[in-house]
């Protein structure tokens, strides 16, 4: 008793619920970067928080609820699709450079100029 | 169960110091004036992330998501950052609007998923010993999970040549 008073971090047996409040953090943080920025990486940047905090969760229940492999596999997934979505976005962010000299997502309101 | 505490002491520590680093450097990632300081708070963020897996006995999944995220999008986003922006202005590089709502919001939206996650009593009697996981994944992948393995190869492939596709300039006849 006298160890646990003394050191409060043995209390934190860690458990899925803490692994919880992270990606739930993550994920508004993500939320709060794709909502209030006008950059267009910037907005990607937050799409990538987000992806990351679902990603957590998947694993998580897999280790703690499931005890299956299914999460994994999901979380792999996520990872192709973040990476097929990132090559694509920042593709076309740079076409949009070049046309616009811009990435504001202000600016660039029209699909031709 | 001395030996236990000692055990739950450790883990709980580099558990602080993990989810220290990384929701901190999410809220760089958010906050953040200067694009070049979002996008380097994202490297450190995901190689947090990348602790928890290991935390979580997901030995294959942190190897690649060091590998993927860290060695592989970041580079991507930082080279669309030094190519599109001019980082001398940093005041106009990273602009945000809305932020009084968006803060308060994203809190209310965190604490509702907290509190859900946290009073859900979840069956956590699952059997869970920190064994390797590749071995299992290879074989979930090509054995339950084939035909969504190979759809993804392909959606895969056709987001890079459609990524080369796009990023590449006309040529003139």
């Amino acid at each position: 008793m006298d160890k646990i008073i003394a050191n409060p971090l043995i209390l934190l047996d860690v458990g899925l619920g803490h692994f919880l409040a992270v990606s739930a953090a993550l994920f508004a943080f993500g939320l709060i970067t794709i909502s209030t920025r006008k950059n267009a990486v910037g907005i990607l940047i937050g799409v990538e928080l987000v992806l990351n905090g679902a990603s957590l969760n998947f694993v998580a229940f897999s280790r703690y609820v499931t005890g299956s492999i299914t999460g994994h596999v999901f979380s792999v997934f996520i990872i192709v699709m973040a990476a097929a979505e990132a090559a694509i976005a920042l593709a076309i962010v740079l076409s949009i450079f070049q046309n616009f000299r811009t990435i504001s997502s202000d600016y660039t309101t029209e699909l031709k100029q | 169960m001395a030996e236990l505490l000692n055990h739950l002491n450790l883990a709980g520590a580099i558990f602080g110091l993990l989810a220290t680093v990384t929701v901190g450097c999410a809220g760089i990632v958010a906050l953040s004036r200067n694009v070049v300081h979002s996008a380097l708070g994202l490297v450190v963020c995901l190689a947090g992330v990348a602790g928890l897996y290991v935390l979580l006995a997901a030995d294959f999944l942190a190897a690649v998501q060091v590998l993927v995220y860290v060695g592989g999008i970041l580079v991507l986003i930082l080279f669309a950052v030094m190519l599109t922006n001019r980082i001398s202005d940093v005041k106009v590089s990273n602009l945000s609007m809305g932020q009084g709502l968006a803060v308060p919001l994203g809190l209310v939206i965190a604490t509702l998923i907290g509190v859900t996650a946290l009073s859900v009593p979840w069956d956590t009697s699952a059997p869970s010993g920190a064994n390797p996981t590749t071995v299992r994944l290879g074989n979930a992948f090509l054995d339950q999970y084939l035909l969504p393995f190979e759809i993804v190869s392909v959606v895969l492939l056709a987001a890079l040549v459609g990524a080369v596709v796009i990023a590449r300039k006309d040529v003139k006849e």
